[in-house]
């Protein structure tokens, strides 16, 4: 056809998944969410109506159908319900600045991250921002012992609300983080009471995106003038107990998880990329059902730019990032967290891409 | 540079059709010899008549040879030559739409399903009381009509005198797609695992379920009433011949199918979802099984939107560009009828004696092209 008049391309609407075991405080949070003055509109895909009592005309009612593709693959879930109803929401795309998915209280948050990678429509339009989880501090101890779904939510978040915090006491508190960075060390943790976190910290994270992928450092090891996040202009303020995950790591106790676990692996030597990609490719091919995220900054020999990649299960996504800074350490790493890792395996055969 | 793709796992299941290679093949192939088609084509794209919908248009039909395009959110826009009018049908977006010519039948989240007649005159036929998206809609010949609110599935039937009956349907899934079979009182019904035909005026008959394991999103009847198709997430066709379940995949897409649309000898099936027009064969009693589809019109755009011409052997195809085309299907000839401009087509129809074409784009932009 004929040459197209440049149009810009439209922002990409942000979607922020909101998980969290029954009762642990979804719900409040989302409320706080519509109703603070913060002037943006989000549109709503809960699974029950009612319970919010916020009036917003873009307040849709989902049924969660998680449904395979390819055939009955396990790791290509994907959340049917959200295909369609994110379809009919870009039909009113102006009205809102982003959409906020409230999954049950069951619910494994994979299907719902896989929705945005799986579907080019999808894909095309909006843009996964983080999966923040709510925990309740008086029942998570109890949940991870007994309710799987609890600890999928914890791995898999991007921020955890450990909420109720009024509820115990500053020990157990201490207890419970050392818990969740026992699964999860990566995810940022704050304590909430009746889920009062300033929003900033859990919208607009942009934690899927590639760009944003700055350092793979477990978050309780961050000094609090060490803060990473420059997407926002006031973060730097301590509000609330949003920084004390932050205070605690001094006396923080180690607690290995026995079913989920995190792996870090480095190396200062740069890597083969012909070596690499069909090894991780493989990896998440074969292991694919037990690792629910994966994230890295890979050096690779003779290239000048850093690469990045993360990955859902078995959706893998990468890209070159930008230039290795001068002076920046030259460092390969990946992170991945899931369920029962071959962790000796992972490290060998990333080492065995080293060029 | 190397790129990570997504990793899509290798197919399970019965290969029933190897209608997959040969597709992939020809496609590559024309995509190899695509500098060809930025020549020139001739076109009518000034002789259009541009009407400035003011927001996104995601349906068009006729009254006559005046259209009506369907905007995104609340209203219809009626696009005579002598005036415009704008009728505001729901409070709130317009999620499907489907009309006989008699009345615009629309489906929005505001819970509501509104019929509009040629004077915009308009009725709401029915509210989700739990205000539930109607998300699908569709007309019978005889005037009946279906849509869907979640699993639930009604149609009102056509009465002699006064209203009709209401019936209604649960699918095991959500519905996503609904069409009258052009003969005979029958829907189909698209959900997970399959498509259903029900039977909405035989008490008792057991609705008969075809099964394919995935979402489907779209379903359509050959005109001659022998096979359903649907559509899926996984950018392919599902077909069924319906005397003996007989199955036929038609993969090969590049994204979702999301416009369907059958000449009107009814020997093809025009598809978008590729960089070129597709037309699967349905002439025969096999239909498309080990046949390859016509693939006309390539760009460098993914074919969005088509509409077979109601009497000729043309079909107008919309494009992700923006462009839209006028395909000849006997020599693949093309005249431009509307020029790129980066916003994709989202509405394409003809009127009843296929002498008016009108399409409308996701930004907003409407035309109508008299021939």
């Amino acid at each position: 056809m004929t040459t197209p008049k440049t149009t810009p391309t439209p922002a990409k609407i942000p979607v922020t998944v909101l998980t969290g075991y029954l009762g642990a405080g979804k719900t409040t949070l989302l409320n706080r969410i519509l109703s603070e003055p913060h002037g943006k509109k989000y549109a709503v895909i809960v699974n029950e109506f009612g319970e919010i009592g916020i009036d917003n005309e873009l307040i849709v009612n989902a049924d969660e159908e998680v449904f395979e593709m390819n055939n009955g693959c396990i790791c290509c879930t994907v959340r049917g319900d959200l295909v369609r109803i994110i379809d009919g929401l870009m039909r009113r795309k102006g009205r809102f600045d982003a959409i906020i998915v409230e999954t049950t209280g069951l619910a494994d948050p994979a299907p719902v991250a896989q929705t945005f990678f799986m579907d080019e429509a999808v894909g095309a339009k909006t843009k996964l921002d983080a999966v923040v989880t709510v925990a309740d501090a008086l029942w998570l101890k109890d949940r991870l012992k007994d309710a799987p779904e609890a600890k999928n939510q914890i791995a898999f978040a991007d921020v955890i609300l450990l909420n109720k915090t009024d509820l115990v006491s500053g020990e157990d508190l201490s207890e419970l983080e050392a818990r969740i960075r026992g699964i999860n060390p990566y995810a940022r943790l704050h304590r909430t009471e009746r889920a009062n976190v300033a929003l900033d910290e859990v919208l607009g994270r942009n934690a899927f995106d590639l760009d944003r992928i700055l350092d793979l450092e477990p978050q309780f090891l961050q000094k609090d003038d060490h803060d990473h996040d420059h997407d926002h202009h006031n973060d730097h303020s301590h509000h609330g107990h949003g920084a004390h995950d932050h205070h605690h790591h001094g006396g923080l106790k180690h607690y290995h998880d026995e079913d989920m676990q995190s792996v870090s692996i480095k190396t200062d030597k740069p890597l083969n990329p012909d070596k690499f990609f069909p090894w991780v490719q493989d990896l998440v091919a074969t292991e694919g059902k037990d690792i629910l995220r994966c994230k890295g900054i890979l050096s690779f020999k003779d290239d000048p730019e850093r690469f990045v990649f993360q990955g859902v299960h078995m959706i893998l996504d990468g890209d070159h990032q930008r230039a290795w800074k001068d002076g920046e350490k030259r460092e390969s790493r990946a992170v991945f967290i899931g369920r029962k890792l071959p962790i000796e395996k992972i490290r060998q055969g990333f080492e065995s891409c080293i060029a | 540079m190397p790129n990570l793709l997504p990793l899509v796992p290798a197919e399970a299941g019965t290969q029933l059709l190897a209608l997959d290679s040969r597709f992939r093949g020809n496609e590559r192939r024309i995509h190899s010899s695509m500098s060809d088609i930025t020549a020139p084509i001739p076109s009518l794209a000034d002789r259009v008549r541009s009407v400035a919908a003011g927001a996104a248009v995601v349906g068009v039909h006729f009254f006559g040879s005046t259209p009506v395009f369907v905007l995104g959110e609340q209203e219809l826009l009626f696009a005579a030559e002598a005036a415009e009018k704008r009728v505001a049908v729901h409070e709130g977006g317009i999620l499907a739409s489907v009309s006989d010519g008699e009345r615009i039948v629309t489906g929005g989240d505001d819970g509501r399903l509104v019929a509009t007649d040629a004077q915009g005159a308009h009725e709401v036929i029915a509210t989700d009381t739990k205000r539930r998206w109607i998300d699908q809609v569709a007309l019978a010949p005889d005037g009946a009509l279906a849509w869907s609110s979640g699993k639930t599935a009604q149609v009102l039937t056509k009465g002699r005198t006064g209203k009709g009956e209401l019936r209604s349907f649960e699918a095991p899934s959500t519905v996503a797609g609904l069409c009258f079979a052009p003969k005979g009182f029958r829907l189909a019904v698209a959900h997970y695992n399959g498509a259903t035909l029900w039977f909405p005026n035989a008490a008792g008959a057991v609705p008969q379920m075809f099964e394919w394991k995935g979402s489907h999103l779209g379903v359509t009847l050959s005109p001659d009433g022998k096979f359903l198709v649907t559509s899926m997430q996984e950018s392919a066709l599902h077909g069924w011949r319906i005397a003996d379940g007989q199955h036929m995949r038609m993969t090969g897409y590049s994204a979702r199918v999301r416009s369907l649309s059958w000449t009107a000898d009814g020997n093809f099936l025009a598809t978008s979802g590729s960089e070129q027009l597709i037309l699967w064969p349905f002439d025969g009693k096999d239909g498309p099984m080990r046949r390859q589809p016509q693939m006309l019109a390539p760009s460098q755009a993914r074919v969005v939107a088509v509409a077979c011409h109601p009497k000729q052997p043309v079909v107008a195809a919309g494009y992700s560009d923006g462009s839209v085309v006028l395909v000849r299907l006997d020599d693949g000839a093309l005249i431009a009828a509307r020029l790129a401009d980066g916003q994709p087509v989202t509405a394409l129809a003809w009127n009843f004696n296929g002498q008016v074409l009108a399409f409308g784009t996701e930004a907003g932009e409407a035309g109508v092209l008299t021939l």
